[in-house]
């Protein structure tokens, strides 16, 4: 019960044999070993395995890897050259956004999907769009106010 | 999870084909929102999973010369992003934006929602009060059923072994139509009760009016008594509070950890009347 299948994750071309019971997420984490990508719930609650597929946000825990054949994945890995963060990341980092850190490769991967198609959200757009990452530390606000302060850095 | 083998066909033939080869050892596999849930806790086993996720034929959103025909691999994605939709039926865009959440919606599909069956399935009270109908087809044939036929208890439909929902269709836009959906946080919650309405002015009349009820009884339904109380008919606060109290006595909510029977059945009728109210003034936003 293997697939292959041919993906591209953060640039870089991957032709694996997989057993079809695999999910974009366990494949990431075990076989890939991007373990950026994190596990909360399995079961699509928490956002915490968010990553990109061809541009768009999914909870990674929800799709068969062989259902990601010819796709292009991006996760938090791959956001900016090694050694480099991304506003997003910068300012959750400078608002207090981050406490055990746990929730922030989803919050960060949820909230530059946002920003890549609307660059300009208001808040009430930005907490749509993190509505489905649950963070157990930080309250939100200062999630809320990091990602805010990255649109105006940007704008 | 038992082992199974994955099938990806790349067009409807193909699909169509597998199903009927594979029969009741297969599922079939839309977003996976729903079925891989089923998966992980073992209340589905199937030998075989076949993915729509390839096939083009099933996805997007097309206009012919009656209506709308969504296909049923569209992702709620794809509908909150459709400017058809949103010049046409913007309850449905409406709908689906309070499905779960941006990432969920990315996979989730309008036809998975059907297909799943749950009587507090989002898209399906606003469907049924736009009278969508949903094509069913197999390698033996199409047939197309009104969608208040296609339900038939919790987690059922009228879908036969080899059969998929290929399009789901919807005539010309008549009236207005709202969805409320009443839950106990505003984002990634399942509906404690949901009230679809459309009413259809005529003159000083009402020429159609249809309620629509879901996770208020063993499939999402629609409230005939309360739609004949309205049908023919002027408006009035009076008629309106009637409707709502017909739509609560139409349904049969149960008890469970989102509410109580009672309290459901209460918020079906305030859902009703508000909403009716608001259709008639014209009222955009209501609180569900
Ligand atoms: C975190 C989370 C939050 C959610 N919130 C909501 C919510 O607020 N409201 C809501 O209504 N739902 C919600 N859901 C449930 C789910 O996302 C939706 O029901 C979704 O639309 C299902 O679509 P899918 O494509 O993912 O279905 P799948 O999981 O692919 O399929 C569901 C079922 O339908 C069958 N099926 C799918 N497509 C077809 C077809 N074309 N022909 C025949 N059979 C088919 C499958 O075999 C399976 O049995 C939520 C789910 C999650 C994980
Ligand atoms: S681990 Fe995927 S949503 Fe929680
Ligand atoms: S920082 Fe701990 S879960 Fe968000």
């Amino acid at each position: 019960m293997k697939s292959q299948i041919t993906l591209t994750v953060n640039g870089e071309r991957h032709t694996l044999e997989i057993d079809s019971r695999r999910t974009l997420l366990d494949l990431l984490r075990n076989d890939l070993e991007f373990a950026g990508t994190h596990r909360g719930c399995d079961s699509g609650e928490c956002g915490a395995c968010t990553v990109h597929m061809n541009g768009i946000p999914v909870p990674s825990c929800m799709l068969l890897a062989a259902d990601c054949d010819n796709t292009e994945i991006l996760t938090v890995e791959g956001l900016q050259p090694e050694g480099d963060l991304h506003p997003v990341q910068r300012e959750l980092i400078e608002k207090g956004g981050i406490q055990c850190g746990f929730c922030t490769p989803g919050v960060v991967m949820s909230a530059v999907a946002l920003l890549d198609e609307n660059p300009n959200p208001s808040e009430a757009e930005v907490r749509e769009a993190l509505a489905g990452n649950l963070c157990r530390c930080t309250g939100y606000a200062k999630i809320i106010e990091a990602v805010m302060s990255a649109v105006e850095d940007s704008g | 999870m038992r082992p199974f083998t994955h099938h990806a066909p790349s067009d409807l033939e193909t699909a169509l084909q597998l199903l009927s080869d594979l029969g009741s050892q297969a599922v079939i596999l839309a977003g996976g929102t729903d079925l891989l849930l089923n998966l992980r806790e073992g209340t589905l086993e199937p030998d075989s999973v076949v993915s729509l996720r390839q096939v083009a034929e099933l996805r997007g959103i097309h206009e012919d010369k009656h209506g709308l025909r969504i296909g049923a691999t569209t992702t709620l994605r794809d509908i909150i992003r459709s400017q058809l939709l949103h010049r046409q039926h913007p309850c449905l865009v409406h709908a689906a934006s309070l499905i779960g959440s941006v990432q969920v919606r990315s996979l989730a599909t309008i036809g998975g929602n059907l297909c799943n069956a749950a009587p507090s399935a989002d898209m399906a009270p606003p469907l049924l009060a736009l009278d969508a109908e949903v094509l069913l087809v197999s390698t033996k044939g199409k047939r197309q059923l009104p969608l208040q036929d296609f339900f038939r208890g919790p987690g059922e439909q009228a879908l036969q072994a080899g059969e998929l929902l290929s399009e789901i269709i919807l005539p010309h836009p008549q009236g207005e139509t709202i969805y409320l959906k009443h839950s106990f946080r505003a984002y990634m919650d399942i509906a404690a009760v949901g009230v679809a309405l459309r009413l259809h002015a005529n003159g000083g009349t009402f020429a159609a009016a249809r309620v629509a009820l879901g996770a208020v009884a063993p499939t999402p339904m629609r409230a005939k008594a309360a739609e004949q109380e309205l049908e023919g008919q002027a408006p009035s606060e009076d008629r309106f509070a009637r409707a709502a109290a017909l739509a609560a006595e139409a349904c049969t909510p149960i008890d469970d950890v989102r509410a109580p029977a009672w309290y459901r059945r209460r918020i079906v009728e305030i859902l009703t009347r508000r909403g009716l109210t608001a259709l008639w003034q014209g009222t955009e936003q209501v609180a569900g």
